[in-house]
């Protein structure tokens, strides 16, 4: 008797089980979708803005198109896979005027005023293919010139193209913001001012 | 030799060839993997098949070796954060956790109070994903497709949390030695409190979906018994050796950071077949749920921020000497063991995978069970097979 309730009655009973996870499945059949199509739709800007994408610069809040970098190579040495390369600008060449009025100053023992190299990269190029997005370069930047892009739809379709100019980038999204209004152009410089 | 080891054309590889086929005679020797998708990645199992039973089984590792441990060797201490988050997807942030205890004991650093409540807060959301992961694929593993569309639901939840302060919805790399990369805000703070009753609403949805489900029970119970002399003989930790009866948890056992704090339960299961182990994840992303609760209630009156001050630069040098923490992850015991000579890079960096032992009492476990029973057994440790590589 025992055996039989083991083997035939029990089984019975426990095929309840598959009816309640029928029912679960129906229930949730009925509620709507929880994903997006994505050509059609678009996930929220709010889920877009935490997106860590590829490192990019920050202008500075008066000037966007020149990044805030001061060349000081502290992301270079401390990227982990050695994906910046960051060059720095050199002084203006002097003219053959400037060089031999500077000549004739030292010679009279004043102290010559050379200009300086400007502090902001000559370049700085940013390859994608080495990066693992671990943010070393964004804590060890004293300028806090750089920070994650949140650009979820950038795709590239040779590997020459994760080589990204990130110095052109800033100038083309300098452009893009100030072309319609000056407005939207302190919004995009805003979280670097509260960072600094 | 079976009668394919002797044929030119069958005789396969290095491991197929070495691989000695058993007394018996009709056997075949069959691969599984490394391609399969019941296999988790990489993982080849070369099994000796008399019909439908398992008569020997021996995995092959090393096709996801990438020689983490070496690159330790070449990175600076700092530099060497973001493999910890590739070592194991699964559960990245327990890695993270003990390398830089590791790192944070060797250099005498002390975390501030927040700091570590947010890495426990990370931690065992990680591990909820960690086991949604392996509860989803689990499940597929053994044929059933659904469920694995609503474990990524609330993964996916969770991944918009953690993709808050980590910036990452992955391989997470936001610890650094003496605390995190970045505070916590407090929409995240928010998202936190609103998952958690979602979440406890949902775990009966799955009991009754899965756990009771009559197919599933008559499949995973009572096979692939890893029992407590197993598990002392191959190592076994976490969910593992829970399921054979032993409540041995690091949180518990060795408490590392504020986790003496908390109270939390647990979860054992002394069937020690693959239904304790389900049963035991299960029943432990409820004790998570309960530790995330208690650490956000402790967070506003934490003291210090969520680093250090003056937190070590990412090129420090640690003085001379040797360090071993560890941690509990979400497959169990996570150890990194760190050996300095005071130069900018790891002399050595030794990392425990709990997967590997896990791994290694499979053989034996599969022995005489049939070869789907092998796939459940094989699904039942929780692998990941980059974790067992590294």
């Amino acid at each position: 008797m025992n055996t039989f309730r083991k083997h035939v009655i029990q089984p019975i009973i426990d095929c309840w089980s598959l009816i309640v996870g029928l029912k679960i499945t129906g229930k949730y059949f009925c509620k709507p979708l929880i994903t997006v199509h994505y050509p059609r739709e678009v996930i929220d800007s709010e889920n877009l803005s935490t997106y860590g994408g590829h490192v990019e610069l920050i202008g500075k809040p008066k000037d966007p198109a020149t990044p805030k970098c001061i060349s000081c190579m502290m992301c270079v040495t401390n990227c982990p896979s050695g994906c910046l390369t960051v060059v720095k600008s050199k002084a203006p060449k002097p003219t053959a005027d400037q060089e031999a009025a500077w000549k004739a100053a030292e010679e009279a023992g004043e102290k010559v005023e050379k200009p300086k190299a400007p502090k902001n990269p000559a370049k700085f190029i940013y390859d994608y293919t080495k990066c693992s997005l671990c943010g070393t370069c964004i804590e060890n930047c004293p300028a806090k010139s750089l920070r994650f892009s949140n650009n979820i739809y950038w795709v590239a379709t040779s590997r020459a193209e994760m080589k990204i100019d990130l110095l052109a980038r800033l100038k083309g999204q300098a452009a893009e913001v100030s072309a319609p209004a000056h407005a939207p152009k302190s919004e995009a410089s805003a979280p670097a001012e509260k960072e600094a | 030799m079976s009668a394919y080891q002797n044929s030119e054309q069958m005789k396969g590889d290095f491991y197929t060839q070495k691989f000695e086929a058993g007394k018996r005679d009709g056997t075949l020797i069959l691969n599984m993997g490394p391609q399969h998708p019941s296999t988790h990645g990489v993982l080849r199992i070369v099994v000796e098949l008399d019909g439908e039973y398992v008569v020997r089984a021996e995995p092959v590792l090393g096709y996801l070796h990438r020689m983490h441990e070496k690159m330790g060797e070449t990175q600076t201490w700092g530099g060497f954060i973001p493999n910890m988050g590739r070592v194991d997807y699964g559960h990245p942030m327990a890695w993270n956790w003990a390398y830089c205890g590791a790192v944070e004991k060797l250099m005498g650093i002390e975390v501030p109070e927040r700091a570590e409540l947010l890495r426990v807060i990370m931690t065992e959301l990680n591990r909820l994903t960690s086991h949604l992961l392996w509860w989803g694929a689990y499940i597929l593993d053994l044929g059933a497709f659904t469920p694995i569309m609503y474990a990524f639901d609330d993964r996916e939840m969770l991944l918009d949390i953690l993709q808050r302060p980590t910036a990452s919805r992955l391989t997470y790399s936001n610890f650094r030695v003496g605390g995190l990369q970045m505070d916590v805000d407090d929409k995240c703070i928010e998202m936190i409190k609103a998952f958690i009753p979602h979440f406890r609403k949902r775990l009966p949805m799955y009991k009754d979906l899965v756990t009771d489900n009559l197919i599933l029970r008559r499949r995973i119970e009572d096979i692939g018994i890893i029992d407590q002399d197993m598990c002392r003989r191959y190592g076994c930790t976490g969910p593992v050796l829970r399921g054979a009866g032993v409540a041995y948890d690091v949180r518990r056992a060795e408490p590392y950071s504020v986790y003496d704090r908390f109270d939390f339960e647990i979860p054992t299961q002394t069937s020690a077949c693959s239904a304790g182990r389900y049963l035991v994840r299960v029943a432990e992303m409820e004790q998570s749920m309960r530790i995330i609760e208690q650490a956000i209630e402790m967070l506003p009156s934490a003291q210090g921020g969520y680093i250090v001050d003056k937190a070590p630069k990412p090129a420090m040098k640690p003085p001379v000497g040797e360090a071993y923490f560890c941690v509990e992850g979400g497959r169990g015991k996570v150890g990194v063991y760190v050996v300095s000579d005071g130069s900018k890079t790891p002399y050595r960096v030794k990392l425990r995978a709990p997967g590997f032992s896990n791994l290694s009492a499979f053989a034996e476990a599969a022995t005489g069970t049939l070869i789907a029973d092998a796939v459940a057994i094989l699904g039942s440790l929780d692998l990941i097979i980059p974790e067992i590589d590294r």
